[in-house]
This record gives structure tokens, C-alpha cells and sequence, in this order.
């Protein structure tokens, strides 16, 4: 049976995808604007049915043999994407216009990559899995290739694109295997004969399940997969960077979580201590390169792989703990995605405003952005310390998440060291990054203007100013009033393989 | 013919595609090692699926097949507007963003 309340929220997106298409047939070029109307208004109607699936009393409701669930977890990711299309659509706004061709398709592919990630929110079996995840990065590729004239935009497309591909049959044959060991696709029954897996097969399993560790290690960017994302990140539109640092990589992120958390628990000792390396790589490998870049797209792209690393942070201990303790890990990290999707949005948001003010990228030319812009630079300070985890901003709440799910592995009985490991290194990386977002905002406060610079007159756009100014609201309130998230990120029915 | 010979074919069919990416510089052939992986995926697919006597195995390289070729349509495009922009199609040529 197909429950239409359940679907409604990807059926609406699904139409929304095919009315902007028609609506760009059917405007003339100076009306191209209505087809980013159309987007807003389907994301607008798509979150009523979320509301009303937040509320009813049914719980989880199972479609398709388990392999399509809408339950709470489902429904707050569902939400969270749909805030990044709405903040999306803002920011591309007047960017895309500005280059006056294509505008339709680029929120048809938008609305579609999102399609791919509110999929991936319900996907509970591996094909559906990997059609999302496909939906997900595919219409990325195009937009990281928007500016098609410039060498620099292609070059980011084709970069993202191969290895895109190679992640996407790499993952494949992960999957692959685990099929051939388990004869299903379905993660409720993998997990099932994983745990009374004999041990002829362990080998396929534990190369399966590296396969598909490596296969997500490239979509969220992760330490040692992570040389396309600076690359991409910088020459991509900064819209779609923006997209492409918080959709897609938190797109992985679900996927992931539900592939390890559903799928491969009982085989926690496997993947856990991977996990704990690529997670300590990342935080402190993204971080150092960050302290030495110029570029602030560059900066902020190796930024988002360090957060990568202290997303990975709380699972990097499943192999100890026990079910409360996994089931903290999980909101752990589900609160760092979302906060993280927020004021990331916000900061690549304040980075296109401000590097049309400045005229230049170059973190040396946004020297006394305060004596001439103090809106932008209050903004940078609001993200940047958000960003640091600087407390009165959200970021705060997600570091100190993270750090209190590892606290709980100091409990368990053999896993004290490498959790106080993990716990040391998360803790020298919090500080580290601090230093090079702190620059950041000394420099547009406290360092004279450069001689001879004179900053352009451009205001900020109406539908760009909105975008920051939720951002930037969402980022103090959560910071003020964090059990907002937590509330949300409970989910312990998903952990429990409910 | 027991399941082990068709894993091992997909096995060393998956490492030729590996050893394509790595080794080929035109864009066009990573592109065709990528297929070549995805291929090996399917063996393994419908073989295991065979040994089961499970249909899932050929559904998902239904499904398989059916996103590579979108994708290679994907690719073909931004492979072509490197070309348009720069006359070339080698990968290692794509050197303007770096560090």
C-alpha cells in the first residue's frame, strides 16, 4: 500500500522539479525570474505535509518491504533540506540573474539534487541508497560547471565529476559484495545475518564495508578523499559551492549514518576504528592547510573537510559503546550536520555579498571591511565565531555535543584510550581553527584599508540580504535556545533498527 | 561453474577500470575505466543474485545500468566544454586550481 500523506512532501518537490521546467519554456528572457518564484513557492507548499507528519500520531510509517520510511528522522532531515533549497534559491538569486542565460534549468537541477537528498532521508535499502545518492551529486556536477565560458568553472565540474563517478563504483562494488555475502539489499536484513555472520565470508564483508566507507569518504569529503573539494569548491559559483558544502555533503552524511548505524552494526568493530582515523586525519589535516590560505573560497572549503572530521567524531566510537551511548553518538551528529548546514550557508552567503563589496576573494583585500561595510563585517563576525564555536553562536552547542558523546566511550570498558586520543586531538583542532576565523575578523576590524584600495558601491541584493539575515537569526537563536536542535535530533528508533 | 569464478572476473574486471583511471589521461577513457567498473559491479550483481535465486541482485544492475549511462551523459557534456575552452581533453592539464 502507498501512503500519499508520506510521500507527499518528495511527490511535491518531484512536480515542482517539472512546473519550473515548463514554467522557463513558457517566460520570456526578462521574466526568467519567475521560475526561481516557482521553486520558492514548491518548497514553501512541500514542508506542509512535513508539518503534518510531525504531528500525527502514526509514527513510523513503512513503505515498499522497509525500503522507503518516513519516520521522525526522516521528516527532520526532509525539513532541513528544504531550508537549504529555500536558502539556496535565495542566494543563487541574484547571482544566476546576473548572468542572464539559463536561470530555468538551474533551479530544475537545484530541486533536483535536493530530490536526490530528501530520497536519501527515506532510502532504507541499498538501491534506493544509491539512486538518491546519484540524484544527489549528478545535477551537481552540471552546476559546478554554470559559468560555462570560464575554464576555471569547467575545470571544477570535471574534477568533481571524475571522481564523483569513481566514488559512485567504488561504492558499487561495496555493495556488491555485501550483497553476494548477505543475498539482500535491505538494511534492516543485512544487519540481521551480519550478526550471525559465519566466518568463512568476514573477508567480503570487511571489504565491502571498506568500499563503502571509501565510496562515502569521497562524497563528504573526508580526509584522505578530500583533494577534489578545494579545487571544486573554489571554482565552482560560489552559490553552488555554497550548495555543494552543506546539500551534498550532508546528503553523505545520511547515508552513511543510516548505512552504519542500519546496515553494518554488527560489525561496528570494522569500521570504527577506520572512522577514528579518517576522522582525526580530517580534523587536523583540513585545519592546517586552512591557517595557510589566501582565498577565503579555499579557506571555507578546507574549513567544511575539518568539520567533516568532528562530524565523524561521535561514531568514531560505536565499536564501545553501548545502545544509550550510540544512540547519543547518532543526535551527536546530527545536531553538528544541521547546525553546521546552517551557518555554513550563512558564511558562503556573507562571502558573495562581501566579495562583490570588495571586489577581490583575497582574504588580504577584506582588510578594514568594517570602516566601510560594518553590516557585512558584523555578519562575517556572527558566522566566523559560530563557525569557531564561540558560545553566544550556535556552533558552540554542536562542538560541545560532540565532545560530551565522547565522554560516554570513557565509560565503557576498553575503549578509554582511544577515546582520550580522539578526545585530545577534536579538542587541539577546536583551537586551531579558532585562529584562522579569528584572522578572518581581525582583519575586517582591526587592519587599515590597503593604500589605494576603493571598495565598489554595490549594495547587497534584497534576496541575498534575506538569505543572510536567516541564516544569521537561526545561527544566534540556536546558540541561545540549543535545545531547539537536540529536540529534533533524537532518533533513537533508527539507531534501535526500528 | 561455482560463484567463485564470477567474482573473481568481477574482481579483476573492477581492478582493470582502477588501473584505467589511474594510468589514462584523456578524459574520454577515465571515463570508459569508470564504465568498466560499473560493469564488473553488475557481474557481481547478477551472479550472486543467480546463486540466491534472488531478483533483487538484477534489479539493482537494472538500476545500475540505467544511472551510468545518465551519467556518462553528464560527463560527455563538461568533457566537451574542457574541450571548447581549452582544445584539450587531458586530465592532467587541468592544473588552474591547485593548493
Amino acid at each position: 500500500m502507498i501512503d500519499y500523506h508520506a510521500l507527499a512532501p518528495d511527490l511535491i518537490m518531484a512536480g515542482t522539479v517539472l512546473v519550473v521546467l515548463v514554467v522557463d519554456i513558457f517566460t520570456r528572457h526578462e521574466r526568467k525570474y519567475l521560475t526561481a518564484l516557482t521553486a520558492m513557492a514548491g518548497i514553501v507548499v512541500a514542508s506542509f505535509p512535513l508539518v503534518t507528519l510531525g504531528f500525527s500520531e502514526v509514527g513510523a510509517r513503512t513503505m515498499l518491504d522497509g525500503s522507503y520510511v518516513v519516520d521522525e528522522f526522516a521528516i527532520a532531515l526532509k525539513a532541513f533540506f528544504l531550508f537549504v533549497a529555500f536558502v539556496t534559491v535565495l542566494l543563487s538569486f541574484s547571482y544566476i540573474e546576473g548572468d542572464r542565460y539559463y536561470q530555468g534549468e538551474f533551479y530544475f537541477l537545484l530541486l533536483s539534487s535536493i530530490l536526490g537528498a530528501m530520497l536519501m532521508a527515506s532510502a532504507r535499502d541499498m538501491v534506493t541508497m544509491f539512486v538518491a545518492l546519484e540524484l544527489v551529486s549528478g545535477p551537481a556536477f552540471l552546476m559546478a560547471g554554470w559559468r560555462k565560458g570560464d575554464a576555471r568553472s569547467s575545470e571544477a565540474a570535471l574534477k568533481m565529476f571524475i571522481i564523483g563517478v569513481l566514488s559512485a563504483a567504488v561504492f558499487l562494488f561495496g555493495m556488491s559484495l555485501i550483497y553476494g555475502a548477505t543475498s539482500s539489499v535491505l538494511f534492516a536484513d543485512i544487519a540481521a545475518v551480519l550478526s550471525a555472520a559465519d566466518a568463512a565470508i568476514r573477508p567480503a564483508i570487511i571489504l565491502g564495508v571498506l568500499f563503502i566507507l571509501v565510496g562515502f569518504g569521497f562524497k563528504v569529503s573526508a580526509v584522505p578523499f578530500h583533494f577534489w573539494a578545494p579545487d571544486t569548491y573554489e571554482g565552482a559559483p560560489t552559490p553552488v559551492t555554497a550548495y555543494l558544502s552543506v546539500g551534498s555533503k550532508a546528503a553523505g552524511f545520511i547515508g552513511l549514518l543510516t548505512m552504519l548505524y542500519q546496515a553494518f552494526r554488527p560489525v561496528a568493530d570494522i569500521w570504527g576504528p577506520a572512522i577514528w582515523i579518517i576522522a582525526i586525519a580530517s580534523m587536523t589535516l583540513g585545519n592546517l592547510v586552512a591557517l595557510r590560505q589566501e582565498n577565503i573560497v579555499r579557506l571555507l572549503a578546507y574549513s567544511s573537510i575539518s568539520h567533516a572530521g568532528f562530524m565523524l567524531v561521535p561514531f568514531a566510537m560505536a565499536f564501545v559503546y553501548d545502545d544509550a551511548g550510540l544512540d547519543q553518538a547518532f543526535s551527536a551528529t546530527i545536531t553538528y550536520l544541521i547546525i553546521y548546514g546552517i551557518m555554513n550557508l550563512g558564511a558562503f552567503g556573507l562571502v558573495i555579498a562581501a566579495s562583490r563589496r570588495v571586489g577581490s576573494g583575497n582574504v588580504s583585500d577584506w582588510n578594514g571591511l568594517g570602516q566601510y561595510s560594518p553590516d557585512l563585517a558584523i555578519l562575517l563576525t556572527i558566522f566566523m565565531f559560530s563557525l569557531a564555536g564561540v558560545p553566544p553562536f550556535a556552533g558552540w552547542f554542536a562542538k560541545f555535543e560532540m565532545f560530551r558523546s565522547v565522554a560516554n566511550a570513557f565509560s565503557g570498558s576498553d575503549g578509554a584510550v582511544w577515546a582520550a586520543v580522539l578526545a585530545g586531538a577534536a579538542a587541539i583542532n577546536a583551537v586551531i581553527a579558532f585562529f584562522y576565523y579569528a584572522r578572518l575578523v581581525v582583519a575586517a576590524w582591526f587592519l587599515p584599508v590597503k593604500e589605494g584600495f576603493v571598495p565598489r558601491t554595490v549594495s547587497v541584493a534584497p534576496s541575498l540580504a534575506f538569505a543572510l539575515s536567516i541564516s544569521a537569526v537561526a545561527v544566534m537563536v540556536i546558540g541561545v535556545l540549543p535545545w531547539l536542535v537536540s529536540e529534533v535530533s533524537q532518533f533513537s528508533t533508527l539507531v534501535a533498527g526500528g | 561453474m561455482t560463484i567463485a569464478q564470477f567474482a573473481i572476473l568481477g574482481g579483476l574486471l573492477f581492478s582493470v577500470g582502477v588501473y584505467g583511471v589511474l594510468v589514462r589521461r584523456n578524459a574520454v577513457l577515465v571515463l570508459l575505466s569508470v564504465e568498466l567498473m560499473m560493469t564488473a559491479v553488475n557481474i557481481n550483481l547478477v551472479a550472486f543474485g543467480r546463486f540466491y535465486d534472488n531478483i533483487s541482485g538484477q534489479i539493482f544492475s537494472l538500476f545500475v545500468i540505467a544511472v551510468a549511462a545518465a551519467e556518462v551523459g553528464i560527463g560527455l557534456a563538461i568533457v566537451l566544454l574542457i574541450f571548447r575552452n581549452r582544445s584539450s581533453a587531458n586530465v592532467d592539464e587541468l592544473d588552474l586550481l591547485r593548493w
